[in-house]
């Protein structure tokens, strides 16, 4: 059916333009029918950029402290102005992508490294298997994902390793649910028959052909949780309870911003503003490669 | 009916026992002697044999375990070991509070999706409707606490509209006390409101397009009256569940929320039990905070299949 279709579509365009467009261009294409999704990737991309190369990027030290500019306002000599011990904002900010990308990248890669296989053996096999990975999971979910962070916090220690743990741990549950769903449906396509009709043992109908075909589902699930994972990231470090000071992460330099609202409102302004922009860019990203993945969007 | 309701009743009290093993379990992780916690660092080793001996804290876990879910089932969580109160009359104190800011919320949340998602549904791909969901994306990417910070900046430090923190109760001063909970209660409904909003307005498209609303047009009924009358009925009963889905996001939200606005709820309570190390507090609370979640969901559960019969059709074909 999907050779079908793509043939009709080379078809098309075999027939409306000389030159026969590769799949790259293609999808391309059709990519760029999404603008706001587009601009999305950008930014994220950008905060990539940013995180990676730190320390080339930023003006400062952000850890410098500078006694004879404490709590300046945005000005040529520091952009975003300067914090309660005289630090660089902007730099400060610069060096916290890093912390925000790692903790929201490996809370989710965490996440569904577990919740991935555990929801693949639940669904596949059913049965005992089933019943007790979901009742697991069903009191997994009834922590809220802030009080479970909170309380894992509490055991494991503050730090940013422990929060990464802690909140990937948190977004588990969710992974398992949506496999073990996706792998309902697709245990009964008539590939895997077909596959099974073959020969292929278990593990190989998994790894070959169930996974490959939820893996767009996962993908797509996994975009839009990682803005979750970066403000759950952010409120722990706001609560202290997850990157500890001095190092710069857009949690803590808004828990310090808190005090100074009076005189010096900027210290507040740019963390907040980092964390919502990439937040909001990986939203519009992920809703743009749900559609561009969805096969009957052509 | 009645099998679904059996059936729903006992999948609840799986989760529940596997929530007090998971809690269990977890305290004791921590690592540290709780005999030296309670007793505190100037103990001697009597005390601390005194101690453990008064909780039992050298039997083998099981029996610990059981002893602990025994008490717990007759509404005693232990105390607090910082000021010695009990942890139940404690959170009897703070609960109030946050279900008071919680109500306020869900209002909020209420006030603004449901108009919204029911605007963008019925003008779909207008201008209205992109609006609408550019917002519900920012509510969805904003991080409250930011939020909060933002409001405080301009409606108290700069126009000094409405007092920044402090609380004071309902009942002492009504007004006071709304005028305080008015930027908590917006903070924490807004993402609510974003969630609501796509909800609302995705069920409604959805009833929007089915045969009876096509039917209501034909019969000549204006465009007020069948979104009003007929297709709002059946487009909220998704949004009453996805509400309740977001209590646990609620619970979560409210402990960032009070901490800023300074609110004596339970959020912050649950803040400065892991702070000060007060186990059996921070046991007591996520202990409570989890099965006050699972039986939330049992009666949204529950109300969903009244309201919705194909449910308990299925549920009782599931069961038999």
């Amino acid at each position: 059916m999907p050779a079908e279709g793509s043939a009709v579509a080379t078809a098309a365009v075999a027939v409306a333009g000389d030159a026969r467009p590769t799949s790259l261009v293609r999808a391309w294409r059709r990519a760029a029918r999404r603008p706001p999704a587009l601009a999305g990737a950008a930014v994220v991309l950008f905060y990539v950029v940013l995180a990676v190369a730190a320390p080339w990027i930023a003006p400062d030290d952000p850890l410098r402290t500078d006694w004879s500019a404490i709590r300046k306002g945005p000005s040529a000599a520091h952009l975003f102005g300067t914090d309660d011990l005289g630090r660089d904002v902007l730099s400060r900010v610069i060096y916290g992508t890093r912390i925000s990308m790692q903790a929201g990248v490996f809370s989710i890669l965490l996440a569904m490294a577990i919740g991935v296989p555990a929801g693949l053996v639940a669904g596949f096999y059913r049965g005992i298997f089933d019943q007790l990975i979901m009742r697991l999971t069903d009191a997994w979910l009834s922590f809220p994902f802030l009080i479970l962070a909170i309380g894992l916090v509490t055991i494991l220690g503050p730090s940013l390793i422990n929060a990464t743990v802690a909140i990937g741990v948190g977004a588990t549950p969710t992974y398992i649910r949506l496999t073990r769903g996706l792998v309902l449906s697709a245990r009964e396509e008539d590939f895997v028959h077909g596959a099974r009709a073959l020969g292929a043992g278990d593990l190989r109908v998994m790894a070959r052909h169930i996974l490959p075909n939820i893996s767009s589902a996962l993908l797509v699930q996994a975009t839009v949780s990682i803005p979750g994972a970066i403000i759950a990231e952010a409120i722990l470090s706001f609560l202290g309870l997850g990157v500890q000071p001095p190092r710069p992460s857009w949690g803590t330099m808004l828990n310090a911003a808190q005090q100074f609202l009076e005189t010096a409102p900027w210290m507040a302004w740019w963390p907040g503003l980092a964390i919502f922009s990439l937040a909001l860019s990986f939203n519009l990203a992920g809703d743009g490669l749900r559609d561009w993945l969805d096969p009957k969007d052509y | 009916m009645f099998d679904y309701l059996v059936q729903r009743l006992a999948i609840s009290v799986v989760t529940l026992v596997v929530i007090s093993l998971i809690v269990f379990t977890g305290v004791r992780m921590i690592p540290g002697d709780p005999a030296r916690v309670m007793a505190g660092t100037e103990a001697d080793e009597a005390g601390l044999a005194e101690i453990r001996a008064k909780y039992g804290l050298t039997d083998p876990l099981p029996v610990q375990y059981l002893r602990w879910v025994g008490l717990a089932l007759r509404g005693d969580l232990g105390e607090s070991i910082r000021t010695r109160e009990t942890v139940v009359a404690t959170v009897a104190k703070k609960l109030p509070v946050t279900v008071e800011l919680a109500c306020l919320s869900i209002f909020v949340a209420l006030c603004i999706a449901i108009p919204v998602g029911v605007l963008s549904a019925a003008r779909r791909n207008t201008i209205w409707d992109y609006l609408a969901n550019s917002l519900s994306l920012c509510g969805l990417s904003v991080p409250s606490f930011w939020l909060g910070i933002m409001l405080i900046l301009l409606l108290s430090v700069r126009l000094h509209w409405l007092p920044a923190s402090g609380f004071v109760p309902l009942w002492e001063n009504p007004v006071g006390n709304l005028a305080r909970m008015l930027m908590p209660a917006f903070v924490l409904g807004a993402t609510l409101s974003a969630v609501l909003m796509r909800q609302t307005r995705n069920s409604m498209i959805e009833v929007l397009g089915a045969d009876y609303i096509r039917t209501a047009y034909s019969k000549g009924l204006p465009g007020r009256a069948v979104i009003f009358r007929h297709a709002i009925r059946n487009g909220l009963i998704p949004v009453v569940t996805i509400l309740g889905l977001q209590m646990g996001a609620l619970m979560g939200g409210a402990v960032v929320t009070e901490q800023i606005f300074v609110v004596p709820g339970f959020g912050r309570l649950i803040v400065e039990s892991v702070f000060t190390r007060d186990y059996p507090l921070v046991q007591g609370v996520v202990l409570i905070t989890a099965s006050a979640y699972v039986l939330i969901n049992l009666l949204v559960d529950i109300s969903y299949s009244l309201l919705n019969p194909r449910i308990r059709v299925k549920g009782a074909a599931d069961a038999g």
